[in-house]
């Protein structure tokens, strides 16, 4: 089964569009994909006529070209005559937007389409599901472009069993910057699951990190995920919703009753190095962190701040998330005190965090930074930075970004995001560091490094 | 695992299909066939070969009821340990004999060490798992173990240890001697092998406690719940 076609189509046929109502999802979907992506669209609707001037075509066949992806539109009861039609008309592929499946008690609806598309090894997504957000070729979310929130073309693969979820993730991508490679939203995933999926982008050139949302999954087929997933070269997170217990299940044996489903979950993700997001806030930070670095560390964290409330917060969340903020000795310390201003040297402090407090400028941070990412005593440095304090430029994100590139040591930035500091924020983000809105955010990122390695 | 051993397994879970679950000697049998260090034990049937047995293993011993009825022995107070004598034997013989469905006592050696917990259970999405945890009757309380997918690896073994809160204690704490760490190990891999030839006949297993010392982990108690 090969998904290429089903990301990457070239042409794209939107069947069951209205004649009559411009806002029928499948009519969104058409218009989208006509005025702003790449991939030739053309639609469908058994009763022919015109659309905005282009040809209404009334079956899939009519369709002078080869259609590489259908988007099915139409009632449940009707989608397996459109699938066979597809299949008979060599469709490379589908996204079944229809719902009135499984959700709805129609399993058997579900079943007789699972089983045409198997054995006529047609891939399809969903039903019961948005689709594929793969941009520049096509976008089958039936969501008018102007209402969504796009984030910008990045490294970061999204699969969702909730289409709600997806677009509330893309939402928050675009405003943390974490750039996306590809959303789908899998619905019901009765054909396409998520390791399907796993395997797919695993292989994608444009995909760094893989990133699932999971309700929940079948007869061992956790197992097989977790199993594929270590094996993958690339950042694969998983949040998972439905952590509570399911309550009051009689369980005869201490080892059932302690190791309920969430607690294995937990287990076998990190036994495998798949990095598990507790909610939405960790997916976005672990997102955005393992897309700009694809390495692990132990855990040993610098801090360089500017404020010492900063550092002490910074200090506590590390060590509620499991990472150490090792003391400097008396010889480090002297030795970044050499390397720092006139102006700070006197009042700054260097045991880790190190304080260089508001008068400092550019070249303080540059001279800590580089100091911290040769020393082994730390494997991570975070930068709290307060682009208020008057000596610091919006330069430093870049010449921070150099320091990286030379000594390969991971920085993660804090910088409150307002619209205000934005060109700090960019100065970061377009050179890929990480950049945080808040501490807790910045130390979030700095586990996920920790927790993609096998434990 | 030789055949041989595999078909004496499969008989003592067979054999306990219908009650659902394997009584405690039956199950320290599977685990002694297995290849697992269990106590050296007995189960009397009457006050005399109860009696004669913890003579000849010297004692304190432990006595423990065998009753299909009871699952949760403590629970129904048919756990004695530390009996130091003849006649607290066949008291505590008696005592048992009251107990719903009894069918004879375990004797077995009483053996130092730190309790643990050695669990599996057959995970309905990733299958067979294992569990290692601080043991005793307080277990649900401290809730101390790790989990990891079966087949264990021995990096896995060292990894649980390392997350258990009180692993400092499994490292020999305020002068008490270190565990053996290798006899856990191979206890648990062992385990864990037998446990994923068994996936398709079990539902969970505790071993609780298995105790450790420096020289030894040995399965002091087990309990397999079968497939319904």
């Amino acid at each position: 089964m090969s998904l290429g076609r089903l990301f990457k189509p070239k042409t794209l046929a939107v069947i069951g569009v209205s004649l009559s109502n411009d806002r029928h999802p499948a009519n969104v979907i058409y218009n989208k994909n006509s005025l702003r992506f790449q991939a030739e669209v053309y639609p469908v609707n058994k009763r022919g006529g015109i659309l905005q001037g282009e040809r209404v075509y009334p079956r899939i066949s009519d369709i002078p070209q080869k259609v590489e992806l259908a988007v099915i539109a139409v009632r449940a009861e009707v989608v397996p005559s459109i699938m066979a039609e597809c299949i008979e008309a060599g469709v490379g592929g589908a996204v079944v937007i229809s719902g009135g499946f499984a959700e709805t008690g129609r399993k058997d609806l579900q079943d007789r389409v699972v089983s045409m598309a198997r054995k006529a090894d047609f891939p399809f997504i969903g039903p019961n599901c948005l689709g594929i957000y793969s941009p520049p070729y096509m976008d089958t979310f039936f969501l008018p472009s102007e209402r969504m929130v796009r984030p910008e073309r990045g490294r970061v693969a999204l699969v969702s069993q909730s289409g709600g979820i997806l677009v509330d993730q893309m939402t928050k991508f675009a405003e943390e910057g974490v750039g996306l490679s590809l959303a789908v939203s899998i619905g019901n995933k009765a054909q396409i699951r998520e390791l399907d999926l796993l395997r797919y982008f695993a292989h994608d050139p444009s995909t760094e990190v893989i990133a699932f949302y999971v309700e929940g999954f079948e007869k061992n087929e956790g197992r097989e995920f977790v199993l594929a997933a270590g094996q993958c070269p690339k950042s694969v997170i998983v949040l998972k919703s439905g952590k509570t217990p399911g309550g009051g299940k009689a369980v005869s044996s201490h080892t059932a009753s302690m190791a309920g489903d969430y607690e294995v979950f937990s287990a076998a993700l990190s036994q495998h190095g798949v990095v598990e997001a507790i909610d939405e806030f960790e997916l976005v930070s672990f997102c955005e962190a393992l897309s700009c670095y694809d390495q692990s560390i132990e855990g040993r964290v610098g801090i360089i701040t500017v404020s010492g409330g900063h550092g002490a917060l910074a200090v506590d969340a590390c060590s509620a998330h499991g990472l150490s903020v090792p003391t400097l000795s008396e010889g480090l310390q002297a030795e970044i005190r050499k390397q720092v201003s006139p102006r700070v040297r006197d009042i700054a402090s260097y045991s880790n965090p190190i304080d260089l407090t508001g008068s400092a400028v550019d070249d303080d941070f540059i001279a800590a930074a580089t100091f911290l990412s040769s020393r082994e005593e730390v494997d991570c440095v975070l930068i709290l930075l307060l682009p208020y304090t008057p000596g610091i430029t919006s330069d430093l994100g870049a010449r921070l970004s150099q320091i990286y590139r030379q000594e390969g040591k991971p920085l993660i930035a804090y910088v409150p995001h307002v619209e205000k500091y934005r060109i700090f924020i960019e100065g970061f983000e377009l050179n890929r560091i990480p950049v945080a809105h808040s501490i807790e955010g910045a130390v979030h990122m700095a586990e996920a490094m920790k927790r993609c390695q096998p434990c | 695992m030789p055949t041989v051993l595999k078909k004496g397994i499969r008989n003592i879970l067979s054999a306990s299909k219908e009650r659902g679950w394997v009584l405690e000697p039956e199950a320290k049998r599977l685990f002694s066939l297995a290849g697992l260090d269990i106590p050296r034990y007995s189960w009397a049937k009457a006050a005399e070969e109860a009696v004669q047995f913890a003579q000849e293993i010297g004692y304190p011993v432990v006595v423990k009821v065998v009753s299909p009825r009871v699952v949760h022995k403590s629970d129904r107070d048919g756990v004695a340990v530390d009996i130091k004598g003849d006649g607290e034997v066949t008291e505590t013989f008696i005592r048992f004999s009251r107990i719903e469905g009894f069918v004879g006592v375990l004797v077995e050696e009483m053996i130092p060490g730190l309790e643990l917990l050695v669990g599996a259970k057959i995970d309905y999405h990733f299958g067979p798992v294992i569990l290692l945890g601080m043991g005793g009757t307080g277990v649900e309380i401290y809730r101390d173990i790790s989990l990891r997918m079966a087949p264990l690896q021995e990096r896995d073994v060292e990894s649980m240890v390392r997350d258990l809160k009180a692993s400092r204690l499994l490292e020999g704490y305020r002068g008490s001697e270190p565990i053996n760490r290798s006899e856990l190990t191979r206890l648990l891999l062992t385990f864990s092998g037998l446990v994923v030839e068994m996936e398709e006949l079990i539902e969970s297993i505790d071993l609780n406690p298995v105790i450790c010392s420096s020289t030894r982990c040995i399965v002091a108690d087990a309990r397999i719940m079968l497939k319904g």
